[in-house]
């Protein structure tokens, strides 16, 4: 007779077969015999947050950077709802999360008992499945599935909920042989036939586009690395999401910048005017494509995409290839080099016109901004922190706001797995949490939030995670004491009626970093700025660097609500343009 | 600058509406109705009709019949989305007046009044296969068989002959001849 093992000890048993870590959590009554449990496995780390939420994009940072699914582990009742900000945010941008949840012992279930919620009832729809498991034999199916479901097809959160019972009961525990095979939601779907009649669209296209997105990213490095041959050999600009950033160098030519709400007045244009779009892993986001009645209203739309559901859900595309991206790349450019090995030159003259337009669209530059030498601007000091940090293979994280679109703006990524924001749902206070999970996995690695006042204070608490484990995570703050993409709308769209967007009694941030036990700096002038910035970078210790800049920068340029791509709004540089002194100039 | 003050685009054009009936095969375990409901509201979807069984004992296949209606592009979407659930096996979509499909639906149907409204009520829903399930000197439960838009003709016709109670299952499908859907 084989050994029987208790819940809790599957829970492990589990972990360490699916190689497991780290476990993000906090602790409480509904998961106590888990926690008993974890001092009899080395192998696996167990990082305390501050609040569930924190643990939970904690997690979703450690997923990222790193392409291994995150771990929560949390409590019934309010652990539970505490975590369903972060399942909701892994939800919308595709991180694989697996949540483990405590809940009342079994025969309590449905009484209203002491932290007891409806765990699985609440997060059916921020998950892609989740699970309550009633009997402990079906405890290691359950959890090896879940760690399944999160990973394959297009990756999500998933959640196990396990009553406090179960936990103690025993049960056999076979050991896990990793499948082959994917279950059936995650299957390649498309054909040479389809790659063919790509190629085909390609060679006749004069004026092309690849509008890449997160899909790249989630596909693996090499995907990336594919998608960098792809462009390369056939000449074609390209523009990402705010979440495919740094599956292409951000400084190379062929790249256009970031498209959408606040993405460059090229890539925009580009987007508008195309007569060929292939969207690579992106999911044209209502941010992506403004008024979708005249959304590109003169290209020939492909969608590569591994999520059926993505295709035709908000464009109607042309030609729909279903499967994983670095499949489909791989597919593609073997087809190009054996037909058209010659496809980059024989094509040049094609597109040539194409890219004279896109020039003169650059020459805008949209991303420009009238400098200031008394004020730090927003976007210089971002352009300063990228200048100082590019040579280390910096990680990012923002919170949600004005600075997360300074920030895609300006600091030029070029590796995938680099750049963690909330993009989907836009979770202010995801930065922070997900800056500790992300040094977490890369523990040498420089780790910069860049973030702003109001964000930040969401999950401030998660600061002291960071120096209780000697995370040396840099806070970046922006600080306009406003929330700046608030004021910003109200400004432009509700008469500058600043309704609750000001914060009146802000924390001294240097203080609050001293009282946490790390290191607070704090920059007023841009002279200033680089010094402090790289005394930030030297530090080996948490710092929050508390950034004092301009109160009242917009964010531009901006399509504004209901306009098509060609509608922009540029800068107070656009009508300036004269005004601006040769000082000014030099600075941007 | 634009009148909307919301950072959305406007609502496009609204397209047709279709009805369609949508066949869903799960497995059937705890929770998994509220899976496919949730998915319906959660998304905006409509659900005019809704009937669920188990129709597989010794494999635990329920058998879900949906009856909604939606523009082609958001019927499409429900049949991907509901394809994403992980206790779904598969999805079959019929449109309305499709010749190939049966669509049918019971009513359980009590009316009161004398004999002469009773045999009026009878020769009413006589085309639709009517069973006299329980009869008293007052009253009568009437089961037909029909179209979901036939039973709410039905409904209408017999108010004047002392409908009372009305249940409905809700649409059911299958495909005509030797075929099933695979």
């Amino acid at each position: 007779m084989s050994k029987l093992y208790t819940g809790a000890e599957i829970v492990f048993k589990c972990m360490e077969d699916q190689k497991v870590e780290f476990i993000f959590g906090y602790p409480g009554g509904a998961v106590l015999p888990i926690y008993d449990e974890l001092k009899n496995h080395d192998t696996i780390k167990h990082i305390l947050a501050r609040h569930e939420q924190g643990a939970g994009h904690a997690a979703e940072g450690y997923a990222r950077s790193c392409g291994k699914p995150g771990v929560v582990l949390v409590t019934s009742g309010p652990g539970a709802t505490n975590v369903v900000t972060a399942l909701t945010d892994a939800y919308m941008d595709s991180i694989p999360l697996v949540c483990i949840s405590g809940q009342v012992p079994t025969h309590l279930i449905g009484t209203d008992a002491f932290q007891e919620c409806d765990t699985t009832g609440i997060t059916r729809p921020c998950t892609k499945h989740n699970w309550l498991v009633k009997d402990v034999k079906d405890l290691a199916k359950t959890i090896h599935k879940a760690f399944e479901v999160a990973t394959t097809g297009r990756p999500g959160p998933v959640l196990v909920d396990i009553p406090k019972d179960i936990q103690f009961q025993k049960a056999k525990y076979t050991n896990f042989k990793k499948q082959k095979k994917l279950n059936g939601k995650s299957n390649n779907r498309f054909s040479q036939k389809d790659i063919d009649k790509l190629v085909a669209m390609m060679g006749k296209a004069k004026r092309p586009i690849f509008y890449t997105g997160g899909g790249v990213i989630n596909s693996g490095p090499k995907a990336s690395e594919q998608l960098r041959e792809l462009v390369s050999i056939s000449g074609f600009p390209i523009t990402s999401t705010l979440q495919g950033l740094g599956s292409f160098p951000g400084d190379d030519n062929q790249f256009l910048g970031m498209l959408g709400m606040h993405g460059t007045y090229e890539a925009n244009n580009a987007m508008h005017d195309c007569d060929l779009m292939i969207n690579i892993g992106a999911r044209f986001d209502d941010r992506i494509t403004g008024k979708i009645d005249e959304f590109s209203p003169k290209s020939k739309k492909v969608h590569i995409d591994i999520d059926p559901s993505s295709i035709n859900k908000n464009v109607k595309v042309d030609l729909p290839i279903v499967g994983d991206v670095s499949e489909v790349i791989s597919l593609l450019i073997k087809t190009i080099k054996k037909h058209k090995p010659n496809f980059l030159r024989s094509n040049k003259e094609n597109i040539s016109k194409w890219w004279e337009q896109i020039e003169k669209w650059r020459s805008v530059n949209s991303l420009n901004f009238i400098n200031s030498d008394k004020t730090i601007k927003p976007q210089f000091a971002i352009q300063r922190l990228y200048e100082l940090t590019k040579n280390k293979d910096t990680f990012i994280t923002t919170e949600v706001g004005q600075h997360q679109m300074w920030a895609a703006q300006h600091y030029k990524f070029d590796k995938p797995n680099r750049w963690m924001t909330s993009g989907g749902l836009g979770t202010m206070g995801y930065g922070l949490p997900a800056a500790v999970g992300v040094q977490i996995a890369h523990p040498d690695k420089l780790v910069v939030d860049i973030a702003g006042e109001a964000s930040v204070l969401m999950t401030m608490q998660e600061m002291s995670t960071a120096v209780q484990y000697n995370l040396p995570i840099k806070i970046f703050i922006l600080n306009n004491e406003y929330m700046g993409m608030v004021r910003q709308w109200q400004e432009l769209l509700h008469e500058k009626n600043y309704s609750e967007s000001y914060t009146a009694a802000l924390p001294d941030f240097v203080k609050l970093a001293e009282a946490y036990g790390c290191v607070g700096i704090r920059a007023k002038t841009p002279d200033e700025l680089d010094q402090k910035i790289q005394e930030m970078i030297d530090v080996k210790k948490p710092v929050i660097f508390d950034c004092l800049v301009d109160k009242e920068e917009n964010c531009f340029p901006m399509i504004p609500s209901g306009k098509p791509h060609n509608q922009m709004l540029l800068g107070p540089n656009d009508q300036k343009e004269n005004k601006i002194t040769g000082k000014g100039k030099t600075l941007v | 600058m634009s009148k909307s003050k919301s950072a959305y685009s406007d609502p496009g054009k609204k397209g047709k509406l279709d009805t369609h009936i949508i066949v869903v095969w799960v497995d059937n375990e705890a929770g998994v109705l509220a899976r496919v409901v949730g998915l319906f509201s959660g998304r905006g979807y409509n659900i005019e009709s809704l009937a669920v069984a188990e129709v597989d004992p010794k494999r635990g296949i329920s058998r879900i019949t949906i009856v909604t209606t939606g523009t082609p592009q958001v019927i499409e979407q429900i049949k991907l989305q509901l394809g994403k659930l992980v206790p779904v096996h598969k999805v079959a979509d019929f449109m309305r007046g499709d010749k190939k499909i049966i669509f049918k639906e019971m009513a359980l149907l009590k009316l009161v009044g004398n004999t002469s409204k009773r045999n009026k009520a009878l020769k009413v829903c006589k085309k639709f296969n009517p069973v006299v399930l329980d009869k008293t000197q007052k009253s009568v439960v009437l089961q037909i068989t029909a179209l979901r838009r036939e039973i709410d003709t039905v409904m209408g016709d017999l108010k004047k002959f002392g409908l009372v109670s009305v249940s409905r299952t809700g649409a059911v499908a299958m495909t005509r001849g030797s075929e099933i859907f695979k």
